[in-house]
């Protein structure tokens, strides 16, 4: 089979998949085989396009030509590589623990969550593979209004406010930003394409090329720079799964992605590196870096809730991989496509974590969380792998992107953004070590009157050991891959230099 | 019978209208009805298909060559136009009869689709014909015609917003037949071509300018520019909902052909825009037409008066365009003609079928109605995101070329100002998504069900070419491209 004919089936699949699964609603078990099945066959498809890409090859397809001059058409090249090969290995495993965590807590609606979780990958993988930007806006989105449902799937009135923040803010950004700054970058050079090397040298001068990436950062709101990062915490009402994949994963990997992306293959780094009004980025997202994770620490310190710490952790990761684009030199780009990688091992384990403690137990605040280690070694033992990969310790993944990044920082005489990366790597240690300590070594509170009401009154503080074993087994295979991505980081390492142009 | 089509996309509506009179029986002048609007599709798509390539087909009425004669001119800007008259009408005519029965009493049905014949006559009259009178004329027809289709509507209001509208209209008409009146006398000639050549000779007269003021006041009210729209949101509001339907999706538009066609084609770009600087004055009106609009749409709770609004803030985004006086800016306002009057008949198409089965437009009282009708109310989100401009919807290549426009020259608030107000669309769209479907059922009725066949699928025909049209627009926005590039070329 072709190359094309694959990356269009990589999107057509999950698109048949989400109605397979709405023709077999009325039959559980069937439909979770549909989306088990659909979600192997994506695995394989995406993964018998690495071969080809890692080759130095960038196969292309126009599904249809939008207006004179404009297509959807698809290319895929190292970074969309990565980006959709992460996103097709963990909806399987996501799927697996989907099943445990949505029959466990006896959630509604659960049709509804499967299509809208396959028309989201299948949307994460149109951006993955967009040929040009009006591609990518397409897919953008498409994901956003398809993850809505998700959100507000609980369909309570915090969930309904939470639904309206998390529209609101990514919609208006995309259009009232991301779009302006297409159709200028349109209007400027008669092109919408990604290509190496950017397509606007030449074209726009001075502060005005400052303004243009502001558009597109900010545009992207999927990145959560801050300002425009409260959706996320916001989309936290949403089942565990849907954080897991779609808002520590797709959502905002798809983010982060866009905003490489365009550093890379629409501006170019050489042409960002030399104009000046660009170096705003560095200050924006070292900020966010940092903010985010002082906002974590506060939870923390307040024992909040989890899956909020979490969120914040992930607003702050997220800017790393901006930070790593800001610094216009390839190594750093590299390490921030890696960090895609990292990042998406990392953080679904530890909401996988959360989601487990909250199924097996029914607790979500951090306080309520001493002593649970004993009683669930499996899932707090991912939780700290997870934990070493954000704070970016061997042996876990999060290690190798920031040694780049770091590599880049030098490189680049950035010595703000090693600061930056020294504090965050600090404030890291300072939210997730609390929390692994609390779970292992302290004693389990007895009667804790917080959760007797809390979590339901028949989970009080009942005797309770690990989640089903789909949850079990699947936050199992994340923090294993967290921990394989540090020993053989081979695939994506070499996608992420073949993005730079560097020899793998 | 080909070289004939011109005249005979007219002529057998015309015919066809006093014959569904005659006949007297609700079916039986529907199906006239449905005959005639599917011939003037046929002739439409033909006359369309003919004039690809930059082709000018002319007709002179009765082999009177004009001066003496009428001539019927068509290119690409009017088969265009044409096609989504008759397009919206055809599709607006099935939609009709079950909607009709509803609202119309019963022993007034064969009148009103005469009327609704002649209103679509006159449409697609104005859009072929090459005389400045025979304009006025058709203009006429589907003026009187529209007032009785509005008044039929069920509320008594209807009477008193079809009297206003009837008092606006006229006003309107009058001014265009002065306007024309004062050409007419400067240059002794009523044929388009003519006029076009003789006018520059007499330019420098101070009738000429005062012509084209009559007449540009003379269209803004007749295609509802604020501030001349106060007839409109009554008009949609309480008409019949199959009226609304085709008013929305076609009156308007052919309106804003008739402007381009005296602007550009009679007048000349450099007359209307260099001379007497129509931007000056349409561009602010645009911008707070579109602004403004959007922003009252919001706080509407009738759901068809709502998007009446809406549409005074869309024919905003077209007088945009216009007023850009580029090839990008005409593109985008011939091509959003298309593409609104696709959304917006799809979106009062749903509304009507919700009227249809709770008896009221309002925004209360469609609370949970998307568990109940979830075909209509699917199809008005999806209708709704054309509006909005989501791609892969038509409303987003609107979008796409204004914003292009609006950026080649360099006009950044505008731009931004266009963005702002979709994000409005969000707002208004999005109330009734909410109480639609994440309210509960509040109505006493509980047998309330999904909508007949008859309207339904006529609307998802449409939401089928909002989608279709927004992936492939190639076609759309390829002719309207070509329609931009003649009328700026002079070439009439």
């Amino acid at each position: 089979m072709s190359t094309e004919m694959l990356m269009v089936l990589a999107l057509a699949v999950p698109t048949i998949g989400a109605f397979g699964i709405a023709l077999t609603g009325s039959n559980p078990n069937l439909r979770e085989t549909v989306t088990l099945v659909t979600a192997g066959i994506l695995l394989v498809i995406v993964g018998s396009i690495v071969p080809e890409v890692l080759a130095g090859g960038r196969p292309q397809v126009t599904l249809v030509e939008m207006i004179p001059g404009i297509s959807l058409m698809l290319e895929v090249e190292p970074l969309g590589m990565i980006f959709a090969g992460v996103a097709a290995l963990l909806w399987p495993v996501n799927s697996l623990y989907s099943i445990g965590y949505m029959r466990g807590n006896h959630e509604k609606k659960q049709t509804r969550f499967y299509i809208c979780f396959a028309v989201a990958i299948a949307s994460a993988i149109g951006i993955a593979f967009s040929g040009n930007l009006v591609t990518l806006f397409v897919f953008y989105e498409i994901l956003t209004v398809s993850t809505y449902p998700l959100v507000t799937h609980k369909g309570t009135e915090d969930a309904m406010k939470a639904g309206r923040v998390y529209l609101g803010i990514l919609i208006s950004t995309s259009v009232g930003l991301l779009l302006l700054g297409i159709i200028w970058t349109y209007v400027l050079t008669g092109s919408v394409d990604f290509q190496q090397g950017g397509i606007l040298a030449g074209h726009v001068e001075g502060p005005l090329v400052g303004v243009l990436l502001a558009l597109f950062m900010f545009g992207i709101g999927k990145a959560a720079i801050m300002p425009v990062h409260r959706w996320l915490p916001a989309a936290m009402v949403a089942p565990t799964p849907v954080s897991a994949l779609l808002h520590a994963v797709a959502v905002v990997k798809a983010g982060v992605f866009s905003v490489v992306k365009v550093v890379v293959y629409v501006f170019g780094l050489d042409f960002l590196a030399m104009q000046s009004g660009t170096g705003w980025l560095v200050y924006a997202s070292g900020f966010t870096v940092l903010a985010g994770s002082i906002v974590a620490l506060r939870i923390l310190m307040t024992r909040g809730n989890l899956k909020r710490m979490l969120a914040y952790s992930t607003v702050s990761q997220l800017s790393y991989v901006v930070l790593a684009a800001a610094m216009f030199v390839p190594m750093a780009a590299a390490g921030a496509a890696l960090h895609i990688v990292a990042h998406a091992f990392g953080k679904i384990t530890l909401f996988f974590a959360a989601g487990s403690i909250y199924t097996a137990a029914h607790k979500t605040e951090i306080s309520q969380l001493r002593g649970i280690g004993r009683r669930m070694p499996w899932t707090m033992g991912a939780f700290a792998v997870g934990a070493l990969s954000m704070i970016g310790l061997p042996p876990a993944g999060g290690f190798i992107s920031k040694w780049y990044m770091m590599l880049g920082a030098f490189e680049s005489q950035h010595m703000l953004v090693l600061a930056i990366l020294v504090a965050s790597t600090l404030l890291n240690a300072a939210y997730f070590v609390p929390i692994i300590y609390m779970a292992f070594f302290q004693a389990e509170e007895a009667q804790a009157p917080a959760y007797v009401g809390g979590g339901g009154d028949d989970h009080g503080a009942h005797d309770h050991g690990e989640a089903p074993w789909p949850i079990v087994v699947a936050l199992t295979i994340t923090a294993g891959l967290t921990v394989l991505l540090f020993f053989f980081p081979g695939v994506p390492l070499a996608l992420a230099k073949a993005l730079v142009g560097g020899a793998p | 019978m080909i070289e004939h089509l011109p005249v005979l996309l007219v002529a057998v509506p015309l015919i066809a209208a006093p014959l569904a009179a005659l006949l007297n029986r609700p079916t039986l002048s529907w199906l006239v009805a449905v005959a005639a609007s599917f011939w003037a599709l046929f002739a439409a798509g033909g006359l369309l298909a003919q004039v690809q390539g930059g082709r000018v087909l002319r007709y002179d009425m009765g082999s009177w060559a004009p001066p003496i004669g009428i001539e019927y001119r068509i290119d690409a800007v009017s088969a265009f136009v044409a096609f989504i008259v008759a397009a919206i009408g055809a599709v607006a005519v099935l939609y009709a009869r079950r909607s009709v029965e509803r609202e119309v009493e019963r022993d007034r049905i064969p009148l009103f689709y005469a009327a609704w014949i002649l209103s679509l006559t006159g449409l697609l009259g104005i859009s072929v014909t090459g005389d400045v009178f025979n304009v006025f004329v058709f203009l006429e027809i589907s003026s009187l015609s529209a007032y009785a289709l509005i008044a039929m509507g069920q509320d008594r209001r209807a009477l008193v917003s079809s009297f206003q509208y009837l008092i606006m209209g006229s006003v309107g008409a009058t001014f265009i037949v002065i306007g024309i009146g004062l050409m007419y006398a400067m240059t002794g000639t009523l044929n388009m071509v003519d006029l076009a050549e003789r006018l520059p000779a007499v330019m420098d007269q101070r009738t000429i300018p005062v012509a084209f003021a009559f007449l540009a006041v003379g269209f803004s009210l007749k295609l509802a520019l604020f501030p001349l729209h106060l007839w409109l949101p009554n008009a949609y509001t309480y008409a019949p909902s199959a009226v609304t339907a085709f008013i929305a999706a076609t009156a308007t538009k052919v309106a804003v052909y008739m402007m381009l066609r005296f602007f550009f084609t009679v007048f000349g770009a450099a007359f209307a825009f260099d001379r007497m600087q129509v931007d000056l004055v349409f561009m602010p009106l645009a911008l707070v037409a579109i602004f403004s609009m959007s922003l009252v749409a919001i706080f509407q709770v009738n759901v068809k008066r709502m998007l009446a609004y809406s549409s005074v803030a869309q024919i905003g985004y077209m007088i945009l365009g216009v007023s850009m006086a580029s090839v990008t800016g005409l593109t985008a306002a011939i091509v959003h003609m298309f593409n609104h009057a696709l959304m917006k008949g799809a979106l009062f198409m749903a509304i009507g079928a919700v009227f249809y089965r709770i008896g009221s437009v309002h925004i209360e009282a469609m609370q949970g109605l998307g568990r109940k009708m979830p075909w209509t109310m699917a199809s008005f989100v999806l209708a709704g995101l054309s509006l909005i401009g989501v791609p892969t919807t038509v409303g987003f290549i609107s979008k796409w070329y204004l914003i292009s426009g609006a950026l080649e020259l360099g006009w950044w608030p505008v731009a931004v100002l266009v963005l702002i107000t979709s994000l409005m669309a969000v707002v208004y769209i999005w109330k009734v998504v909410e109480a639609a479907y994440f309210k509960d059922f509040a109505g006493e009725d509980d047998t309330i069900q999904e909508a007949p066949l008859g309207l339904l699928l006529p609307t998802w025909a449409l939401i089928v070419a909002n989608f279709y049209f927004g992936i492939d627009a190639t076609f759309t926005s390829g002719v309207a491209g070509q329609a931009a590039r003649m009328l700026l070329g002079g070439t009439p």
